[in-house]
């Protein structure tokens, strides 16, 4: 009986709610089909979409405070590493000494990889012929897992020199692709994005194929190789690079990641392979965005053979 | 007293997605980083009228959906917190909500406001979206979301409770 009462009391209270705090159920329905719509908007337009233009203005809006913030972190996020102790610092000896060693052994077989080489040296020559220069710029703002696109905006924009679909390193490879720019900002795709798709070559058999981002920051995680040719078996350990031409979104010959695993798949009847990339995506900060070289800039431009102007 | 209203709050929904999308990936779990739009319409669907946290759901989820590092199909989280606030609204009591409440009414949110941008996703086709993957993002986003509240909501709540003295509930 008791609890009748008590549920009675809620229920009166619940009415007194009722009658002061409608439901505004009609304006639910008004604000989810002005969701749905936009949806439907964005999703019909494609790479035109109506919503280009609202992307572009909310993005000049909130270029300069993401920089500005970022930049104010940036003293802050640096104070982990002062608080390293005498262990970490063993472990990371003992890491350099071992890819030291690794880096002997390569250099011994530098002989055997001679070959490989000359296609290297190939490959940069057809860099600074294309004669592209580096704009530099920092991370400043990281997309959210929640929103399931890996994407981050760095602080150089239109006034920097930076346009759609250029190519976007750091000092370890490929980072990404340039979507779209304001004038202070630009938003990257991120080569783990899983839409996002970079024509790859293996370094030893210059074949080509296709890098399918997995949609995981974890750098085991790795990307995915599919080789054009499915006769053809990618080694491990050999080294991806990017093909392409100056027009598409990714220059050519820019590192992309290493071989760990190989995968045949017989249902496919292709060869799978995953490729660890280079960069650590969960710790992204100085990057270069590759701009024809001589393009007018706010700030100083890294030229292929190391000026900077 | 409305304009101010409305200001304060966009306000605050400007400074919640800047400090989520450029300070808290120093401090993301896997890429995962607090909502913090989501705590400020749940903070205002707690204390104001319902109308008025639902358009700032809506507001709050479009600007989500515009803002730089944002590169999915706009509309998805204006969709998402609308209904969060919508739900949020329904949970909202006469006398003072209790700490516990504010609590379970913000792990609720933000575990449907996920899930519903998850399952747009998976409506719209978006590729990479495995179910265990997704869960986790839930999971973790909600631990966030949870731990958070007592730092944001209370300053919030009060806020809106003064500026809209005819709907307060102290």
């Amino acid at each position: 009986m008791a609890s009748l009462g008590g549920r009675e009391r809620r229920w009166t209270g619940l009415d007194r709610l009722e009658s002061r705090n409608r439901p505004p159920r009609s304006l639910l329905v008004a604000l989810v089909l002005a969701s749905i719509t936009l949806v439907t908007l964005d999703v019909s337009g494609g790479a035109s979409s109506p919503l280009e233009p609202a992307r572009r203005a909310v993005g000049e809006a909130f270029g300069p405070a993401e920089s500005a913030v970022a930049t104010a972190v940036r003293p802050f996020t640096s104070v982990p590493a002062w608080f390293r102790s005498k262990g970490d610092l063993a472990d990371e000896v003992r890491d350099l000494e071992a890819s030291n060693a690794d880096l002997k052994s390569q250099v011994e077989l530098a002989g055997f990889e001679r070959n490989r080489l000359e296609q290297y040296d190939g490959l940069t020559a057809a860099a600074t012929d294309l004669g592209s220069a580096l704009v530099p710029a920092r991370v400043v703002a990281v997309g959210s897992r929640q929103s399931q696109s890996f994407t981050v905006t760095i602080d150089a924009g239109s006034a920097a020199g930076v346009g759609p679909d250029m190519t976007v390193v750091n000092n370890d490879g490929l980072v990404g692709r340039v979507l779209r720019v304001s004038r202070s900002t630009a938003t990257v795709l991120l080569i783990v994005d899983p839409d996002s798709t970079v024509g790859g070559r293996v370094g030893s058999s210059m074949e080509i194929g296709f890098v399918n981002g997995s949609g995981s920051l974890d750098q085991a995680a790795g990307l995915d190789l599919r080789l054009v040719d499915d006769a053809s078996v990618p080694a491990r350990d050999d080294t991806v690079v990017t093909w392409g031409s100056a027009s598409g979104p990714y220059e050519p010959g820019v590192p992309i990641g290493r071989i760990t695993e190989v995968y045949s798949s017989l249902r496919e009847a292709s060869q799978r392979a995953v490729v660890e990339p280079f960069v650590d995506f969960s710790s992204l900060d100085v990057v270069g965005v590759m701009v024809p070289s001589g393009s007018q800039s706010d700030r100083a431009l890294v030229e292929a053979d190391g000026t900077l102007r | 007293m409305k304009g101010l209203r409305w200001a304060v709050a966009v306000a605050a929904v400007v400074v919640a997605l800047v400090v989520q999308v450029s300070l808290f990936p120093h401090l993301a779990w896997h890429g995962i980083v607090p909502n913090l739009c989501l705590l400020v319409v749940v903070a205002a669907a707690l204390t104001v009228e319902a109308p008025f946290a639902l358009v700032l759901g809506f507001v709050a989820g479009l600007t989500l959906d515009l803002a730089p590092p944002a590169d999915h199909v706009a509309g998805r989280w204006a969709l998402a917190l609308t209904i969060a606030a919508f739900l949020a609204a329904r949970v909202r009591q006469d006398q003072k909500p209790s700490a516990m409440a504010v609590v379970g009414t913000v792990a609720a949110a933000s575990f449907v406001a996920t899930s519903l941008f998850a399952l747009s996703g998976i409506v719209l086709d978006d590729p990479g979206t495995s179910v265990v993957g997704l869960l986790e993002v839930v999971l973790v986003a909600v631990v966030w979301d949870v731990l958070l509240t007592p730092f944001v909501l209370p300053p919030l709540m009060r806020l809106f409770a003064r500026l809209s003295p005819q709907w307060a509930t102290t």
